[in-house]
């Protein structure tokens, strides 16, 4: 080495050493549980012969597989929904330009712990009061929307140019006016992105949480062919639908996010 | 003039709403989503984790069952992190419009990410399950999989970004395809592609917590046998468990961030 590390260079050498070393050791003592490791990689491997060359459905038509999904979309949808209207409100209260310090750390704090739960965990405590179901998975997922996008939006509003607010502080405007004609205005593009990011992850949390919470929709139909029917075929085509409605949505995102970012 | 603007801009605002309304009101009737009961559950269930969701004495008991797991679990979301990454490396190089050999290289390794991305997490849980049953080794692949989607798309963006102009430079100079590589594109994309591992790993934990419920790994397994026994005590130091190990690898995440970005 010529020349002396800097401390970046430093720190990124150390984190992929740690990383590299837990991994060979998490690798080395990992708990196979004697299962013979060839031959199930070879038994996975019909596996998805199966279920991605032989797709066909036993217990349900293309119909009902279509209005599953849309059950599974509008779960996504209302959970982005109620989610980014409270985030709004809450990521105004969290950015430091627009509030007191002592409230962004307390908003900040909150929503970081919500976020540390997993989903699945929301969904679950909820679940205990509300039954297991839909309205169980609404509220859970909205939880966790709701600290998610509190975080981006916070952080968008923060980006912002502290001399616009000052310029219109200077009018007199009051903290509405800078809020709906300063802030949400010029930073539109950044919120809108993050919720159409946020809407793809809540249609990947909802499939997930029909399989593990009983939410309807087609989560729980994959669940069913998997855990109770073992019918391959079936699984094969349910993750071919959900895949393509996950791929129309990323390309959707993307190219809302193009356009946006051409439009500011 | 001036009237028409704001008429028109009023009109775009009410027919927005309008439609966010109706499909608010269509993914509630479809979903059979009960509004009152929506409400009226979160104070229930405020008041019910009050009085029921914390650890008590006996539960303590069960912790170094738990921190096993734990172990366990957070060892796993780490070594697919790092496996992945190492495969998304060699994806994102071979794919990125900077450092790509030829343009059909870009679809496939999109493809590719694409692909694991999309394809629903659970379904690769129950998938390998069948053939790897409830060893450790479900969950990593499971994880695998789905980091090597994200991490290739994420790994792609971020050479595309740092590559342009240090590889025309580089390339104007004469230099090969291979230093290019070594020498430009990968230590000066090296802060970003850390800081997305970082990121990974913190993902990981937690999906890890499902992959396990659905397998029977790890502290997934752990949670949902004490919530099936309505031992919610035990359950809840599982939950505090988590979230002081989430906390701890995004503190530990941001301080690097911050030394490295």
């Amino acid at each position: 080495m010529a020349k002396p590390l800097d401390k970046a260079a430093l720190a990124i050498r150390l984190t992929l050493l740690v990383l590299a070393v837990t991994t060979i050791y998490a690798l080395l003592t990992m708990d196979d549980q004697g299962i013979n490791i060839l031959k199930a990689i070879l038994d996975t491997l019909s596996n998805f012969k199966t279920i991605f060359f032989q797709p066909y459905s036993q217990h349900f038509t293309v119909w009902q597989a279509f209005c599953e999904i849309v059950i599974t979309l509008g779960l996504a949808f209302l959970t982005t929904l109620f989610g980014g209207v409270i985030a709004l409100f809450l990521g105004l209260m969290a950015a430091q330009n627009l509030s007191p310090k002592c409230l962004t750390n307390v908003i900040k704090s909150f929503v970081a712990f919500i976020r540390a739960v997993p989903t699945i965990l929301w969904v679950l405590i909820f679940a205990v009061a509300a039954g297991l179901g839909s309205t169980a998975v609404v509220i859970g997922l909205t939880f966790h929307s709701v600290a998610y996008l509190t975080k981006a939006y916070s952080e968008s509003f923060e980006d912002l140019d502290r001399s616009v607010i000052e310029a219109l502080m200077a009018t007199g405007a009051n903290w509405w006016q800078i809020v709906f004609q300063a802030v949400i205005p010029s930073t539109a593009t950044y919120l809108l992105s993050w919720t159409f990011l946020r809407f793809e992850i809540n249609f990947a949390n909802a499939v997930a949480m029909g399989a593990a919470a009983g939410a309807a929709g087609i989560g729980f139909d994959l669940f069913m062919a998997g855990e109770y029917y073992f019918n391959l075929h079936e699984v094969g085509l349910i993750t071919y639908f959900i895949l393509a409605f996950a791929i129309v949505l990323e390309m959707l995102a993307t190219n809302m996010k193009s356009k946006l970012l051409k439009k500011a | 003039m001036q009237a028409d603007v704001f008429t028109r801009r009023r009109n775009n605002a009410l027919i927005f709403f309008a439609l966010l309304a109706i499909l608010t009101a269509g993914s509630i009737i479809i979903t059979q989503y009960d509004v009152q009961k929506g409400f009226t559950s979160i104070a229930r269930a405020l008041i019910w984790g009050a009085s029921n969701f914390y650890p008590d004495a006996r539960s303590l008991t069960k912790l170094p069952d738990i921190l096993v797991k734990l172990r366990e679990t957070v060892l796993m979301s780490i070594a697919a992190t790092s496996v992945a990454a190492i495969f998304s490396l060699l994806l994102a190089v071979a794919g990125s419009r900077t450092t790509r050999i030829c343009s059909s290289f870009t679809v496939i390794a999109r493809g590719i990410a694409s692909f694991f991305r999309n394809v629903p997490l659970v379904a690769w849980a129950m998938i390998l399950m069948l053939a790897f049953s409830q060893s450790s080794l479900t969950g990593f692949l499971a994880l695998f999989f789905g980091s090597l989607g994200f991490l290739t798309r994420a790994f792609m963006e971020t050479i595309d970004e740092v590559g342009e102009n240090t590889v025309e430079a580089l390339k104007s100079t004469g230099a090969a395809y291979f230093p290019v590589i070594f020498q430009a594109v990968l230590p000066a994309s090296m802060p970003q592609v850390v800081s997305w591992l970082l990121f990974m790993v913190e993902t990981n934990i937690r999906d890890a917590t499902l992959v396990g419920l659905l397998t029977g790994t790890g502290i997934g397994f752990s949670f949902d046998v004490y919530y099936n026994a309505f031992n919610y005590h035990a359950a809840s130091l599982v939950v505090i468990v988590i979230v002081i190990t989430v906390l701890i690898v995004e503190m530990v995440s941001n301080g690097v961030r911050r030394v490295i970005l």
